[in-house]
């Protein structure tokens, strides 16, 4: 299939990611298309923090392989990683801005390392993504002095100011008020159709993913639950997708012998 | 129970022999960025060494000289009173210029560099670790090392033996202050004997040990910084351990060399 290939940005199969003896990805496969907005949905220990860590390349797989933008990033040596850093953008959850430096400089901070452009160059590029994320005029304040939403626009900035074919996007709403957060939804259509960019978000607010999505991914458990369109995840029959939709509470199921086990093995 | 021990010891050898292998990769790393990263496309900023070398070395001046005074009034003061028991006063001078060149100036400064600058690199790295700038540097792809370790030990590199010398001079004129007088001479007359007694080898011994330590300091904070886990908690744990695993690294260097110098 030459034709889809060339159209996968991502292509994941059968990670595998243990922390100590708890397994947190079992087995995932997973692809993400060019062009497309998909939302790694799920719940507080789903394991998606730890996919989108994999995708990033900050953790390296223990099985399974991750292949973006066409490089297998297991075996990608240090030149080849460089070159696919330079093509894709993290927002990371709290910003991650580096508090050392204004918004203007953590912004241009790509372009400083790794272009050969002079001062009033990346003055200006570093100016206009944050005109695109509605920052003009606040390129002089300290990440300190930032409001969180609009730490998250900064670290948005910071993303796509080498122009991503790829953007991640983790956690875009948390922490924010409803209307910042929508305002933070609009912007992340607004790129896809602007920059034509690929956007895997991973969140786990339902309203905002079924509001950007094109598809979703819900994960649980370190396993992927269904992989469709906005319409299909919402009539699902799977009764954890519906439980995850509709705020109901998980049945816990307790395994005795399990229990026991738990209540009495000692620590290693 | 004995199970349980062995199992201790075998998890703390593993982490440490870990520890030592991440010390010297973070170092060849370091170097490399330093030595090739221009070349590369992956230089290492001037200003961000130049900011370092001010931070390391400028800002510490201050309290060199006011300790390195203080420790060569102390070491005439000693050595006038032992060696006066022996009626070898005319010893005094080349004593106290031979100790201060080859193991105080160093010593003071390498211990208080490591509690002003060892810590500042593990809190430093170690707060930008927690709250994931690390993580951000990398997938930008901006190597940490080469961003964060790489400027300081350029700097530590630079500023170390420049302290180091200076604290040898501040250090001679202190112990001048007390022994002239109570050796009935001059200071200037007190600093021109012990430039006449001072050889090259002492200066460079010192200097030798200053380069040690800079590598020592710096490695020991940053890595330290780097492996911060846990929160707000964990980087005042880790600074304070840079702070007495860097001085304890250097006293042990420090005994090392002047063991094997001395022979």
């Amino acid at each position: 299939m030459p034709a889809t290939a060339a159209d996968t940005c991502i292509e994941v199969q059968g990670l595998e990611a243990w922390y100590g003896r708890r397994r947190i990805l079992k087995g995932i496969d997973f692809s993400v298309q060019r062009g497309e907005i998909r939302v790694i949905m799920g719940g507080s220990g789903s394991g998606k923090s730890t996919l989108l860590r994999h995708l990033i390349g900050l953790n390296r797989p223990l099985a399974g392989t991750v292949n973006m933008l066409g490089i297998d990033l297991a075996h990608a040596g240090t030149e080849e990683l460089l070159h696919l850093r330079q093509q894709i953008g993290v927002s990371f959850q709290g910003g991650a801005l580096i508090t050392s430096l204004d918004v203007e400089d953590n912004v241009s901070l790509p372009l400083r390392e790794h272009t050969q452009l002079d001062e009033n160059t990346v003055r200006i590029m570093a100016r206009m993504k944050l005109e695109i994320v509605n920052l003009g005029g606040f390129q002089n304040l300290m990440p300190s002095q930032l409001s969180g939403g609009m730490i998250k626009r900064a670290a948005l900035a910071r993303a796509i100011v080498m122009d991503p074919k790829l953007l991640f996007f983790d956690e875009p709403s948390a922490g924010l008020d409803p209307v910042v957060s929508a305002e933070l939804d609009e912007l992340i259509l607004k790129l896809r159709d602007a920059l034509r960019m690929t956007i895997v978000v991973v969140t786990h607010e339902l309203e905002s993913a079924f509001r950007i999505a094109d598809t979703i991914t819900v994960l649980d458990h370190g396993e992927i639950l269904i992989t469709g369109t906005v319409a299909e995840v919402r009539n699902s029959p799977n009764e954890r997708v519906q439980d995850l939709l509709n705020r109901r509470p998980r049945d816990l199921v307790v395994d005795p012998d399990e229990y026991l086990k738990r209540l009495t093995e000692e620590d290693d | 129970m004995v199970t349980a021990a062995l199992d201790r010891l075998g998890r703390r050898t593993v982490s440490t022999v870990a520890g030592f292998g991440y010390g010297a990769m973070v170092l060849v790393e370091s170097l490399y960025f330093l030595v090739f990263g221009r070349a590369r496309g992956q230089r290492v900023r001037w200003s961000a060494i130049a900011e370092q070398m001010r931070v390391v070395g400028i800002d510490a001046i201050p309290i060199v000289c006011l300790l390195s005074l203080t420790v060569g009034v102390m070491l005439a003061i000693q050595f006038i009173a032992a060696l006066r028991e022996f009626g070898a006063e005319t010893g005094v001078i080349i004593a106290i210029a031979k100790s201060i060149t080859r193991e105080f100036g160093v010593l003071i400064t390498g211990i208080l560099v490591a509690g002003r600058s060892g810590s500042a690199f593990a809190a430093r790295i170690g707060s930008m670790n927690v709250s994931q700038e690390v993580d951000a540097l990398a997938v930008m792809g901006v190597d940490p090392v080469r961003y964060l370790a790489a400027p300081a030990l350029a700097a530590m590199l630079v500023m170390l033996p420049c302290l180091t010398l200076l604290a040898d001079v501040v250090a001679v004129v202190g112990s001048g202050l007390y022994a002239g007088p109570m050796l009935d001479m001059s200071l200037f007359n007190y600093l021109q004997q012990t430039i006449e007694l001072i050889k090259p080898r002492d200066l460079l011994e010192g200097l030798g040990k200053s380069v040690v330590f800079a590598v020592l300091i710096t490695l020991v904070g940053v890595c330290t910084g780097f492996s911060v886990q846990g929160g707000a908690e964990g980087v005042g744990r880790a600074t304070t351990r840079a702070v007495v695993w860097s001085i304890t690294a250097i006293i042990l260097a420090d005994m090392a060399f002047s063991f094997f110098l001395n022979r």
